[in-house]
C-alpha cells in the first residue's frame, strides 16, 4: 500500500500567542465572573435598604485612579517592546521590557496603599471579604504578569532576540490586564 | 579532566534502578500518550470509587425509613457522589482521552505545552485527593469541620486551575499545531470536540475559580455574612455539579461517537459543518456556567401551557428563554449528531453493486451506548426545570447526571479501545469488549431510568423517603450501579490483560480508520509520525485506500 505523502516539518504558527490568548481569556473569566458576584451581593444589599459601602470606609480615588492611568502607560511599554525588537533594537526593547515591570511594580504598591488607606478589616461584613477576595486575585494576576515580563525579559537578554512571539504575547496579556482592571475600577471604586 | 559525572546510568543495571527510572520516566514524560494514559488510569479508580459511593447511597436507600448514616455523613456522601460523578469521572477522562489522542489524530509530534497539561493533570490529581480526604473528614457542601471545609474549596480551586490549563494546552494543540493541509475544516470529529471543550473549560473553569475565592475568603477569614459559610457552596458553587454545565465535559464523548460513524459504516461523514455546528451547540452549555445559575426554571404557573395577555407573554417569554438556550440548544447539537447517524447509517451498495456493510467495532459499541445515555440524560435535564413537572429537589436530577457521566465513561472506553493499537500496541478484542458494552449500558440504564421515573413519583434528592413502595426502584439503581462497577472492572482487567499481557502487537490501521494517526506505526512513537504526512482531505487515509485500490484493479 502506498504511504501518505510526508510533508514538511509544520513551523511553529503563533503557539505562545494563541497561549497566553486563552490565558487571558480565563483571566476575563476570572474577573468577570467576580464582579458579576460583586454586583448581585451589592444590589441585594442595597435592596435590604442597608449601605454597601460601610459608613467608616472611604474609597482613595487618588491612588486608585492612577492605578487606571498607569495602565495605558504600562500597555505602551509593552507594545514599544514589541516595536522595538521588530527593529533589532536591543537597547529599547530592554528598556521599554524594564519600564513595563517598573509600572507593573507601582501598580502593586499603589494597590498596597489603597489597603493601607482604606482601612478595611476582611472580617467586616460581605463588602470586607469580598473586597479582598476581588483585588487580592488582581495582585495575584499582578504578581503572574510580572513573572512573565521578568521571564520575557531574561530570555531575550539571555540572546533570544528574535523570540518577538514572546514579546508580542507579553503584551497580550497586559492588554488583557487593562481590561480586568477597568472593569475592576469601575465596579469597586466608581460604582462603589 | 572531566568535569560530567554519567553515574545514574549505573543504576538501570539492578531491577529497582529500572523500574525507578521507569517510574521517573512516566512521572516527568512530557509525551502526550504518556500524560493522557496517566490521566486516564486515575480517572477509572476515581470512577471506581465513585461507583462505590453509588453503591452505598443505593443500599441506604433501599429501606426510606431506616437511616444508617448520620446527617452530616448522609450529607457528604452525596456531596461525594457529585463531586465523583463531575470532577472524578466526566472530566478527568475527556480531558485524559483528549490529551492522549488529539495531537495524532492533528498530525503533530507533541502536545501545545505538554508540561503545562501535565501540570494541569497533577493538579487535578492532587486536588482530587484532598477533596475525597475533605469528604471524608465532614468537609464538603454544608460540612462541620471548618478545617476541611476550607480544604474542600482549596482543592476545587486546585482542579479548576489545573483544568484551565489542560483546556488552554488542548485548544491551543488543535489551533497551532495541524499538520500541513489540515484546514479547520479537515480536523477530526474529535479533535473539533475537544476544541469545543478545551475552549469551554477556559471559559467556565476560571468562573468557578472566582466563585472559590469568595467562598475561601468568606468561609476562612470573613464573617460569612456574604455567602453563608459551608451552606454557602451549593448555592454559589453548585451550578459546576448540576445540568446543563456538565454537558460541557462529555463533549468529547460525543466526539469518539462522531469520530467513529465514518470508519464503522465505511464512508465519508457528509456535511462535516453540521457536525461542528451539533459540537458547538453542545458547547453552548458553558454559557450556563458563566451565568453561574443553578437552574433556568420554567415556572407555568399553573396555566397548563395558556399564554395570556403581553405581560404574562413576556413573562413567560423571559423564562422559555435561558431554559431553551441552555438546555435545548445542547439537545438539539446531540440530535444533530444522532440524525447524522441515521444517514450515515443507511445501507449503501459500492460499485459492485455489494451492499456495504458496516464493520461494528467494541470502540463503536461502547461509543454508541455512551452517546444514548448522554442523551438521554440531556433529555431529561431538559425536562426537570419545567416547574409544573415538580421534578425539583426530587431524584431525578441525580438521575440525569448519571445518565451524562456514566454515559460519558462508556465513550470514552470506546475511545480507549479504538485507539489502543497506537496508545499501546495492542488490540482489544470485539469478543470481550462487546459484552461490557452491554453489561455497562444495561448498568447505566438501571442505575439512571429508575430515578426518572422515581422522580415523577416525587421521591425527594435525599437519602430518606416515606412511601415504601419507592424502594423497588432504588433495589433497580443499587443493580444498575452493580454492574456498572462490573463492567469497569472488566473494561480495567480487559486493558490490563492487554497491556501486561504477551498478545501480539496490532496492525497499523485495524480498523480501516480514515485519519492520520492510522498512517503512523502500532504502537504510535514517541514524536507520533517519523515524517509528518500532507493533508489533502478530511479522510486522508480513505483517500489513500480507495487510490491503492483502483490502482490495484487497473
Amino acid at each position: 500500500m502506498d504511504a501518505l505523502t510526508a510533508g514538511p516539518a509544520p513551523a511553529p504558527r503563533n503557539q505562545v500567542i494563541v497561549g497566553t490568548t486563552f490565558a487571558s481569556i480565563a483571566m476575563v473569566m476570572l474577573t468577570g465572573g467576580m464582579l458579576a458576584v460583586w454586583a448581585v451581593q451589592r444590589r441585594s444589599v442595597l435592596d435590604s435598604g442597608e449601605s454597601w459601602l460601610p459608613s467608616s470606609v472611604t474609597i482613595p480615588e487618588v491612588p486608585t485612579n492612577v492605578m487606571l492611568i498607569a495602565f495605558p502607560a504600562l500597555c505602551s511599554f509593552a507594545q514599544w517592546a514589541v516595536w522595538a525588537a521588530k527593529r533589532d533594537d536591543r537597547a529599547n526593547t530592554v528598556f521599554a521590557l524594564g519600564s513595563t515591570a517598573f509600572v507593573a511594580l507601582l501598580i502593586v504598591n499603589a494597590q498596597a496603599f489603597v489597603y493601607t488607606q482604606m482601612d478595611v478589616g476582611v472580617a467586616d461584613g460581605a463588602y470586607g471579604s469580598m473586597f479582598y477576595a476581588i483585588t487580592g486575585a488582581f495582585l495575584a494576576l499582578m504578581v503572574a504578569g510580572l513573572l512573565f515580563t521578568t521571564v520575557t525579559a531574561f530570555r531575550y537578554l539571555g540572546g533570544r532576540t528574535g523570540d518577538r512571539e514572546l514579546l508580542t504575547a507579553h503584551a497580550i496579556f497586559w492588554y488583557a490586564m487593562l481590561a480586568v482592571f477597568t472593569a475592576i475600577w469601575f465596579l469597586v471604586y466608581v460604582t462603589k | 579532566m572531566t568535569t560530567i559525572d554519567s553515574s545514574p546510568d549505573a543504576n538501570l543495571d539492578s531491577p529497582v534502578g529500572r523500574l525507578l527510572a521507569a517510574v521517573v520516566d512516566w512521572l516527568t514524560s512530557t509525551d502526550h500518550k504518556k500524560i493522557g494514559r496517566l490521566f486516564i488510569g486515575a480517572s477509572l479508580i476515581s470512577l471506581l470509587g465513585t461507583i462505590v459511593v453509588n453503591l452505598v447511597i443505593s443500599i441506604e436507600r433501599i429501606d426510606g425509613a431506616a437511616a444508617g448514616f448520620d446527617v452530616d455523613a448522609w450529607t457528604q456522601l452525596l456531596g461525594s457522589q457529585r463531586v465523583g460523578l463531575v470532577f472524578g469521572t466526566a472530566l478527568p477522562l475527556t480531558a485524559g482521552l483528549a490529551i492522549a489522542v488529539v495531537p495524532m489524530q492533528l498530525g503533530a509530534r507533541s502536545l501545545a505545552f505538554a508540561r503545562l497539561a501535565a501540570t494541569g493533570m497533577y493538579m487535578w490529581l492532587g486536588g482530587f485527593v484532598l477533596s475525597v480526604f475533605a469528604l471524608a473528614n465532614n468537609g464538603g457542601i454544608g460540612g462541620g469541620n471548618a478545617d476541611m471545609v476550607g480544604l474542600f474549596l482549596a482543592a476545587h480551586g486546585l482542579m479548576a486551575l489545573g483544568f484551565i490549563a489542560v483546556g488552554a494546552s488542548l485548544a491551543t494543540t488543535v489551533l497551532t499545531t495541524r499538520a500541513p493541509g489540515m484546514t479547520m475544516r479537515r480536523v477530526p470529529y474529535f479533535s473539533f470536540s475537544a476544541l469545543v471543550y478545551g475552549i469551554g473549560l477556559v471559559l467556565v473553569m476560571p468562573v468557578l475559580f472566582g466563585a472559590l475565592i469568595y467562598l475561601f475568603v468568606d468561609h476562612r477569614s470573613g464573617d460569612r455574612s456574604a455567602f453563608g459559610g459551608n451552606e454557602g457552596i451549593a448555592t454559589w458553587a453548585g451550578w459546576i455539579f448540576t445540568q446543563p454545565t456538565t454537558f460541557l465535559f462529555a463533549i468529547p464523548a460525543l466526539g469518539v461517537f462522531a469520530e467513529l460513524l465514518g470508519p464503522t459504516f465505511r464512508k465519508r461523514t457528509p456535511a462535516r459543518g453540521v457536525v461542528f455546528a451539533g459540537f458547538s451547540l453542545v458547547g453552548v452549555s458553558a454559557l450556563a456556567a458563566t451565568t453561574q445559575q443553578l437552574r433556568f426554571d420554567v415556572p407555568w404557573r399553573g396555566s397548563l401551557l395558556y399564554i395570556g395577555d403581553g405581560e404574562d407573554f413576556t413573562n413567560k417569554l423571559g423564562d422559555v428563554l435561558p431554559w431553551a438556550t441552555f438546555h435545548l440548544v445542547p439537545v438539539l447539537g446531540a440530535t444533530i449528531l444522532f440524525l447524522m447517524m441515521a444517514f450515515v447509517a443507511k445501507p449503501e451498495k459500492n460499485a459492485d453493486g455489494v451492499t456495504i456493510k458496516p464493520k461494528i467495532t467494541a470502540g463503536f459499541l461502547f461509543a454508541f451506548f455512551g452517546f444514548g445515555m448522554v442523551l438521554v440524560g440531556m433529555l431529561g435535564a431538559a425536562m426537570e426545570p419545567i416547574v409544573d413537572l415538580r421534578l425539583a429537589g426530587t431524584v431525578f436530577g441525580e438521575a440525569s447526571l448519571v445518565y451524562v457521566a456514566y454515559g460519558t465513561a462508556l465513550a470514552v472506553m470506546g475511545g480507549i479501545i479504538n485507539w489502543a493499537p497506537k496508545l499501546w500496541g495492542k488490540e482489544l478484542e470485539l469478543k470481550k469488549a462487546a459484552p461490557l458494552a452491554l453489561l455497562g449500558v444495561g448498568g447505566v440504564v438501571l442505575a439512571s431510568f429508575p430515578h426518572y421515573v422515581a422522580g415523577f413519583l416525587d421521591q425527594p434528592g435525599g437519602l430518606a423517603y416515606a412511601d415504601n413502595d419507592l424502594a423497588i426502584w432504588n433495589i433497580l439503581v443499587l443493580a444498575g450501579h452493580g454492574l456498572m462497577a462490573l463492567t469497569v472492572l472488566g473494561f480495567i482487567g480487559l486493558v490490563a490483560a492487554t497491556v501486561f499481557g504477551d498478545d501480539d502487537d496490532a496492525i497499523d490501521d485495524p480498523f480501516d480508520g480514515h485519519t492520520i494517526e492510522w498512517a503512523t506505526t502500532s504502537p504510535a512513537p514517541a514524536g507520533n509520525f517519523v515524517d509528518v504526512p500532507t493533508i489533502s482531505s478530511a479522510e486522508p487515509m480513505l483517500d489513500l485506500k480507495s487510490a491503492n485500490t483502483t490502482g490495484s484493479a487497473s
